[in-house]
């Protein structure tokens, strides 16, 4: 206790890195995700080779990935860079299949009723199938936050500053504490992303909040 | 690439206590004992929160909060804390298993709840209409119908086991995690990458058979490939 | 909708800057107020890294305030793995900064450096220093690589030197960092100078508790530990003497970027070294071991007692 109340402010800053490492990837993969997951949804040939394959992507361990990373993008051994790019990868791989399924899910009936009112398929796509989808992607949005904020703690192996460096520091000196603090503040961090996702999502879909009045 | 074959093609690599079938074995072992012990865990615990629909608000809480522990701070705190008090090997293989055991039990236990909580209830109805008593509704009816399910999360926990069981290796375990370990020490980029290779291979093929086993296990009518069509077909004949 | 739309992007947007706000976050970590994107023309900018073991940070540590003291702004990237890491980063210019051992360091560079002693340990490292690379005065401190036994195994096979270990080594199982299978003074020199082959190697970790651990479990019953570690007299570990002096000499010293050795730099970290001895290192170790106070907090308070901070 009394070190966690010692070392505040430098909990504070490697928390703040460790949000940046960990949110970044979720906004890249997203946008990424959101194009794949409606190819994969629209061809239906295009569906199975997409998602088995991103999910492949998952099976990398993350360490090879960060490791691997310089080779394949030039960048610097020590580069965060590196990470972001690593964390994309697997919040990808997790959100393509949701992004199919949520754009899977929306009701047939409505999509062609939005099309008999003379929507355009592009203004069809972000007004009327994105938004019923958001349930479902905000689901796969908040299982990949928590998955994001645990892995990024594994780059402290080569040295990237964040929470997960108090797991080495503590390991290497044989002292508990700085890791039981690192792993409270990485589950105060997954569940500030849960949260903050779940609102956003219902902030999003005012539709489910209305009392039915007809 | 080259450095991925290079490394795969050298016959060095593959004999002796540190090759690649020993190491693919180690791992396979650990991650087949975790596998089995939150099965063991969270199975029955999944099914009677299914059924009787008791504690299931705090176990879900508690099982979203496990999902969120950090996997490599856990596997720190656990050697360092368990490793003094046990002897020999143990000592670091224990704590290991523990925490791949925590990480392991969250989608084992939500498919195993969420397998039962899916079950239609008229077939639950209905096998108590047929006179059966609750253990056996959940042995002969809710069980079956929920393996779909169960299915799923075994194969999620699977996935995400052999994938971090790699971490092991940085507090002096085998399986394919040394070849990370050891390759990332001493930037031995081939055996790095292909280490990498090798897990994602051997993820994909326990995925293939977990699935060929459902495909076994689970009856056909809750397959989601067999469609009502297809079983009326099969049941009622073609009228003449 | 797209008011909704809006909001959430509002929203996302603030948590991201709110994120940033909070100081460059994909900038390495910097404990000085002056932050490395801000150096003025005449004073030179700093990246100092360490090794991922507490002395390598605790010596990081030292530079790092000796520079501040100085007026130079550093920025710290620590606990970068092993040579085999940050090397090419300090190659390639990532790092400027590193503390190092000569001997060690000059064999890693060339497999068949001298290092039987202090000035051939040093000579050797100058010479096999890239050209882009300069090494400043050593330190008085060393803290070797050892081969270490518990009591019970020293007594038990009547070891007293690394060269008692020949007839017996095929017995034991031998614990050390990973890099140590591959490297000229691990494994592999092992058995060129002492005609060492162990049962087995088992990758631990690098001379810390782990290491500590599976020795004291009968895991391994050899271990790499280093000379200035306080776990060897906590527990009455017997380290081995270095009959050939495999391990060479070891002194601590600044390695740079020949280009960053300006006039102050050079001043500040020679100012360290001229101060430190192996009994200093050792005792700077323990608080930060064994006390488990912070590196930066030990590395101030001697800095400040030395007039060095």
């Amino acid at each position: 206790m009394t070190w966690f109340l010692t070392h505040l402010p430098q909990l504070g800053g490697l928390m703040a890195t460790h949000a940046v490492l960990a949110v970044l990837p979720l906004l890249i993969g997203l946008v990424v995700a959101l194009p794949l997951g409606w190819l994969a949804q629209r061809y239906r040939w295009l569906r199975a080779p997409l998602v088995a394959g991103t999910g492949l992507l998952y099976t990398i361990p993350s360490l090879a990935l960060f490791v691997l990373m310089p080779l394949v993008l030039g960048t610097g051994i020590l580069d965060p860079v590196n990470v972001v790019i690593a964390l994309s990868v697997y919040t990808v791989a997790l959100l393509v299949r949701t992004v199919t399924d949520g754009l899977a899910a929306v009701p047939g009936e409505v999509v062609q009723a939005a099309t008999a009112m003379g929507v355009g398929p592009v203004r069809r796509f972000f007004t009327v199938e994105l938004p019923l989808a958001v349930p479902v992607i905000a689901a796969g949005l908040r299982v990949a936050a928590v998955s994001n904020v645990s892995v990024v703690s594994v780059a402290a192996l080569l040295g990237i500053a964040q929470l997960g460096s108090l797991f080495t520091d503590g390991f290497a000196r044989d002292f508990v504490d700085p890791i039981v603090v690192g792993i409270g503040a990485c589950m105060v961090l997954a569940l500030a992303l849960d949260v903050v996702i779940l609102a956003a999502s219902r902030v999003l879909t005012p539709w489910t909040r209305r009392g039915r009045t007809v | 690439m080259r450095l991925i074959w290079s490394w795969l093609a050298d016959p060095a690599n593959w004999t002796g206590s540190g090759g690649i079938p020993v190491r693919t074995l180690e791992h396979l072992g650990y991650a087949g004992v975790t596998l089995l012990l939150a099965a063991l865990i969270g199975i029955p615990l999944g099914l009677w929160i299914g059924h009787t629909g008791r504690g299931r608000v705090v176990v879900v809480n508690v099982v979203n909060g496990m999902r969120s522990v950090p996997t490599l701070g856990l596997l720190f705190v656990a050697v360092l804390v368990l490793g003094p008090r046990l002897g020999g090997d143990l000592a670091f293989l224990a704590p290991a298993i523990i925490v791949l055991v925590i990480l392991a039990i969250p989608p084992i236990l939500a498919g195993a709840y969420s397998g039962v909580e899916s079950v239609d209830p008229a077939a639950r109805d209905a096998a108590r209409g047929m006179g059966m008593r609750p253990l056996e509704v959940l042995r002969r009816v809710e069980v079956p119908c929920a393996l779909p399910l169960i299915f799923s999360g075994l194969r999620s926990a699977a996935l995400q086991v052999i994938a971090t069981a790699t971490l092991t290796a940085s507090v002096s375990l085998g399986g394919l995690g040394r070849f990370l370990i050891d390759g990332q020490a001493y930037r031995d980029y081939g055996q790095m990458a292909g280490g990498a290779l090798l897990v994602a291979v051997l993820a994909v093929l326990v995925d293939l058979i977990f699935a060929a086993v459902q495909r076994a296990a689970v009856s056909p009518g809750l397959l989601p490939t067999t469609s009502r069509r297809s079983i009326r077909t099969r049941l009622v004949p073609d009228p003449a | 909708m797209k008011k909704k739309l809006s909001i959430a992007v509002a929203m996302a947007a603030t948590m991201l800057l709110s994120a940033c706000a909070s100081g460059d976050p994909l900038a390495s970590p910097s404990a000085t107020t002056s932050t490395g994107s801000s150096s003025s023309a005449a004073a030179v900018a700093i990246t100092v890294g360490s090794a991922n073991f507490p002395e390598s940070e605790l010596l990081a540590e030292l530079y790092a305030g000796a520079l501040e003291a100085k007026g130079v702004s550093v920025t710290k990237k620590l606990n970068i793995a092993s040579r085999e890491t940050y090397v090419p980063a300090l190659t390639k210019g990532e790092i400027d900064l590193i503390p190092e051992y000569t001997g060690a360091f000059a064999k890693y560079l060339n497999a068949d450096a001298d290092t039987s002693d202090e000035q051939a340990a040093l000579a050797s490292l100058q010479a096999a220093l890239p050209k882009t690379l300069t090494a400043l005065q050593p330190a008085a401190a060393q803290d070797k690589d050892s081969i270490t036994v518990t009591r019970a195994t020293a007594d038990k096979y009547s070891l007293k030197t690394i060269e008692d270990l020949a007839p017996v080594a095929g017995q034991l199982v031998l614990g050390g960092p990973p890099e140590w299978k591959s490297r000229s003074y691990g494994v592999p020199g092992l058995k060129k100078a002492y005609g060492l082959t162990f049962k087995d190697f088992k990758a631990l970790d690098v001379a810390g508790p782990l290491t500590v651990q599976a020795l004291k479990n009968g895991q391994v019953q050899a271990a790499n530990l280093f000379t200035t570690d306080p776990a060897i007299k906590a527990n009455d570990f017997v380290s081995l003497e270095d009959t050939k002096s495999f391990f060479g000499a070891q002194n601590v010293i600044p390695v740079l970027t020949a280009s960053k050795a300006t006039p102050e730099v050079t001043a500040a970290l020679n100012g360290v070294s001229a101060k430190l001895d192996t009994d200093t290192l050792a005792t700077l170790v323990t608080k930060v071991v064994v006390d488990k106070q912070d590196a930066s907090a030990v590395a101030a308070e001697w800095l400040t007692a030395n007039g060095l901070g």
